[in-house]
């Protein structure tokens, strides 16, 4: 019994209970709307068990982790993943008109998810490093770190990964106390710089922002997703259609229903009510992240909290955004419901790293 | 005072922190009010809106599929071709018990055990709103009963679809391929290369040979239809249409005649033959005997006729041309033959005895001649037409196995030819290098000695053998082996050649080609090893024998064919090319265990040669060759 004991409490020791209870309702969800969203097709959603399995293990490793130790990583992470992507740039496999994917002999990897963690790790470190001395010079410094992936990750193309990667480095830009003043004055530099971004934008990106102003305009293209996914979501009304009688998604018309598109059909089997319980679950979520983030002892740890709770929240807002129509289709999945593996192991890393900052002992109490 | 300002800057530090968190904290709940602000507006405000729309979404894009392109021969024989017809099908969604409702329609149409059995699969594997095909090529009479008992199996309809069949079978499946219907994994592939979209409604891919290899021509580009629907599903009018593109027509560079002629050459034997145009790498035939009738995997292969061609001792399915390795045995003679010439190891004019016999220096261990007590004295030209082991191991001990196996090696040994088929394999070409590699072990002389005459780790495949027996053929040319010459392209009908690829060149003094093709001459002339096949040729013809052995044999025993099993016995291998002075057509045969290269391979290339540079078609069979060679020395290691 005293021996059972032991284990379980080497076993949960540095886990959060209530962030573990919250991240695996979320993904009970996707299970039972990835069995509609399929079919009721078996193997896919066996094949989701096996990745959400996966990524449980990567999270209660990296969460047994001290940050300290998590923290020596950053720099050689972030050389390793600049190398990969420039390795992906003038080697990559072209796989649907991108360069994503980089043979790696035994396997084949795609660098930008590597960057995902890499970039929050690095720039708080950067933050940490220069804490004293913080000048201008030092944003200039970390947001060049920043750029760099991002512009890489820009030209493969590959828009939707790019946003969530610079939005993760600018949080921490933002949260390390990046002046008022110098983040209006982005705001209006990017405003007009808009007719530039659009001149070496891809077409398919131009035509997805086109499409968003304007569906109708492109019926059976780029506006199919956006005009299904709304129909999907508006006929579920207050209650929805009911799991498995959703005729959007059960007749096909709903695209992409069980990665990006997973939420419209969410949407339109369980309705508005459904839809409130899962804002709120996420809500719930990001409410433990951001204690955990308040709590945390160092600079660097705090950045990196704030960083992966901001990220986490910034992919539900993109993709419940995209589907509802509100924001161009970019390819960001739904986190801890869409149907993936790498998507899921990316996010349960930083939920391990969010469990070890909460969990090991805090050298400095303030 | 240092740490005083460090302490006081981290607690500001942290207050500065805190109130960013707190500024974001606010920024997330004003975007999840923006979300909820959406939704509430798409589900409550708009709700009656898009409540209409999705019923009316009976508007719905329906895919057109494509008609799969057509495969031909070079001479625009059909080898591959569609046909209308109808099919019964079954929505399974809209029929509550699948099996007492297949029980009254057996009343009706004929239902076989095997239809219900394959049909409860495509079941498991599909969504219960597809319409899968419970029994398709309905006769004109089944569709009459059916139509007038309609009213009573609503779910189920008849439809019209385009079939796929393949009305040479046996003869060309092992290039052909076939298709079938798309699993799990094609769709993972297709999503993975931006490909599902075109598929939509496809309910075939291609999964090996031709109709794998070139799944992109062949398939076409999907149209869409947009359709007004009944609240039932059945289509009320056509709003809109993008016709699909067929797929493209293939002709290959196949004669199927000449396969033809091979087929029956071969009869009941297994073996394989490919034949390759030395001017460009055209296949003109290519042959893996048994074949199987490619016909039965298109709707999904029963449980019965799967066990009978996967369990056969024949293994059908195995395309032993593509895939089959064995050991090329004293095929591989002209190779070293042309080493020990290119890299001075021996010249046109040197001679040596052979007892029969070589050994080591200071080793007792005799490695054989086939012929008990030699051939007397042996220069090079002797050694190919009496195919003499015993020059090849002195020879091979000289060159040693690295300088074999880079030299031999610029003839396509060992690695895979690149013919426009999946699923070659590559063989192998020994070296130090790959001994160490694969075993741990260093490269002993012993080892050498058997590889000298295609023996030992030696393994090639029957196309490779073609291939190096072109680069021979045309003095160094190696033309990447294909089987598409021709696309023709379904909206224009323009015709487009596929041009020949030479790989490389192997540059090697004109004189020691010709040294070595002189002899291969003579090995179909009277006191050459496949002299019967070459009696009363109309035109020139060079080759060498070979025999791959199936299993070793013991030191100083004997190998006597009537006593082994059938299967144990030797391979017979022939390569070859013809006419000598000007080769319009370079093959390798291996017939499987039957003995000697000379007997029974080399009479099966004789009368491809013979239809293809004669017009004859064969008539003796082989087992009238093999009686009437009862008597031929036995030709062995």
């Amino acid at each position: 019994m005293i021996e059972l004991r032991k284990i379980w409490y080497y076993f949960t020791r540095y886990i959060d209970g209530f962030l573990l209870v919250g991240i695996l309702t979320l993904m009970s969800v996707g299970l039972i709307i990835l069995y509609s969203a399929t079919g009721a097709n078996i193997s896919k959603v066996s094949h989701q068990v096996i990745n959400i399995s996966v990524a449980l293990v990567v999270m209660w490793l990296v969460a047994n982790i001290p940050l300290q130790q998590i923290r020596r990583l950053a720099l050689p992470m972030y050389v390793t993943g600049l190398a990969l992507l420039i390795g992906v740039t003038l080697f990559g496999e072209i796989n649907n008109g991108a360069r994503r994917w980089l043979d790696v002999g035994i396997t084949k990897i795609q660098p930008s998810e590597l960057m995902k963690i890499a970039i929050p790790l690095m720039m708080a470190w950067y933050f940490d490093k220069h804490e004293i001395t913080l000048r201008l010079r030092d944003y200039v410094g970390a947001t060049i770190l920043l750029m760099l992936p991002v512009f890489l990750i820009l030209k493969q193309p590959d828009l939707g990964t790019a946003i969530l990667i610079a939005a993760s480095g600018f949080y921490v830009l933002f949260l390390a106390g990046l002046p008022w003043r110098i983040i209006v004055g982005l705001g209006v530099a990017a405003a007009s710089s808009f007719p530039f971004v659009w001149a070496t934008m891809h077409d398919y990106q131009r035509q997805r922002i086109m499409t968003l102003l304007d569906p109708s305009q492109d019926p059976l293209g780029a506006g199919y997703h956006t005009i299904q996914s709304s129909i999907a979501i508006g006929s579920g009304g207050i209650i929805g259609k009911g799991w498995q009688n959703g005729t959007q998604t059960q007749l096909d018309f709903l695209p992409e229903q069980s990665t990006d598109f997973i939420f419209a059909v969410f949407s339109e089997e369980f309705g508005l009510v459904g839809n409130t319980l899962l804002l709120l679950l996420y809500l719930v979520i990001i409410g433990r992240c951001m204690i955990i983030t308040a709590n945390a002892s160092t600079q660097f740890t705090r950045l990196i909290a704030g960083s992966i709770t901001l990220t986490f929240f910034t992919y539900i807002f993109v993709n419940m955004g995209m589907v509802s129509g509100i924001l161009p289709v970019v390819g960001v999945p739904l986190p801890l419901i869409s149907y993936g593996g790498t998507s899921m192991v990316t996010m349960l890393l930083g939920f391990g790293i969010l469990m070890s900052i909460q969990t090991h002992p805090k050298l400095i109490k303030t | 005072m240092k740490h005083k300002v460090e302490l006081r800057n981290h607690s500001i530090e942290l207050h500065k922190f805190r109130l960013r968190l707190t500024v974001s904290a606010g920024f997330v709940m004003i975007f999840f009010i923006i979300l909820y602000a959406r939704f509430y507006y798409l589900q409550i405000t708009q709700q009656e809106h898009y409540h209409t729309l999705a019923e009316a979404n009976r508007i719905s894009i329906l895919p057109l599929v494509p008609n799969r392109g057509l495969i031909y021969d070079r001479n625009g024989k059909a080898l591959a071709q569609n046909y209308s017809a109808y099919a019964l099908e079954i929505v399974p969604s809209k029929v509550p018990d699948i099996d007492a409702t297949l029980d009254e329609l057996g009343a009706i149409i004929e239902i076989t055990p095997n239809d219900r059995q394959r049909f409860k699969k495509l079941m498991k594997e599909s969504k219960r709103f597809k319409s899968l095909p419970i029994r398709n090529r309905l006769t004109d009479v089944e569709i009459a009963s059916f139509a007038t008992n309609r009213y009573r199996f609503p779910g189920i309809e008849i439809k019209a679809r385009v079939f796929r069949q393949y009305p040479e079978k046996e003869m060309v499946s092992h290039v052909v391929g076939y298709i079938s219907r798309i699993n799990d994994q094609d769709l993972e592939q297709l999503e993975l290369n931006g490909e599902l979209n075109n598929y939509r409604g496809s309910h075939h891919i291609g999964k090996i040979g031709i109709e794998q290899s070139y799944e992109k021509q062949l398939h076409g580009i999907t149209g869409f239809e947009e359709v007004e629907t009944d609240a039932a599903g059945r289509s009320i009018r056509v709003l809109s249409r993008t016709p699909p593109v067929s797929g493209n027509n293939l002709i290959l560079s196949l004669d199927l005649g000449l396969q033809e002629a091979a087929e029956k050459a071969f009869g009941d034997r297994r073996g394989a033959l490919v034949a390759l145009d030395p001017n460009n790498g055209e296949v003109l035939a290519f042959v893996s005997k048994p074949g199987y009738d490619n016909n039965l995997f298109i709707g999904g292969i029963d449980q019965e006729n799967w066990n009978l061609l996967n369990n056969s001792i024949d293994r059908p399915l195995n395309n032993r041309a593509l895939r089959g390795v064995y050991p090329p045995g004293s095929t591989f003679k002209p190779f070293m033959a042309l080493a020990a010439l290119e890299l001075g190891k021996r010249t046109a004019e040197y001679s040596m005895s052979d007892p029969g016999y070589f050994s080591l220096p200071g080793v007792d261990r005799r490695y054989r001649d086939w012929k008990p007590g030699g051939h007397g004295r042996v220069n090079l030209h002797k050694s190919l037409v009496v195919s003499c082991d015993t020059y090849y191991y002195s020879l091979a001990n000289d060159l040693g196995i690295d300088n074999i196996h880079s030299f031999i090696g610029q003839f396509g040994l060992g690695r895979k030819t690149g013919i426009d088929i999946e699923g070659e394999v590559s063989g192998l070409l020994p070296s130090s290098a790959w001994k160490m590699k694969q075993y741990k072990q260093k490269w002993y002389a012993g080892d050498t000695i058997s590889v000298a005459i295609g023996q030992g780790y030696n393994l090639a495949t029957p196309l490779q053998l073609a291939f190096a027996t072109m680069v021979i053929a045309n003095n160094g040319k190696a033309y990447l082996p294909r089987l598409i010459k021709q696309i023709q392209n379904s909206q224009t009908g323009d015709i487009e050649d596929v041009p020949a690829k030479l790989l490389y060149s192997v540059n090697l003094k004109p004189q020691n080609f010709e040294i070595v093709k002189n002899a291969l001459v003579d090995v179909t002339r009277p006191g050459g090893t496949a002299a019967k096949a070459g009696i009363n040729t109309a035109y020139t013809f060079a080759g060498k024998t070979g025999t791959s052995q199936v299993i070793g044999i013991k030191q100083g025993e004997r190998y006597n064919e009537k006593s082994i099993n059938e299967r144990h016995r030797d391979h017979a291998m022939f390569i070859a090319y013809a006419p000598a002075e000007n080769p319009k057509i370079a093959l390798a045969v291996l017939v499987e265990n039957t003995g000697t290269g000379g007997s029974t391979a080399a009479p099966i290339a004789r009368q491809v040669f013979d239809y293809f540079l004669l017009g004859q078609f064969p008539e003796a069979t082989i087992a009238q060759f093999t009686e009437s060679v009862e008597d031929h020395a036995h030709e062995h290691l």
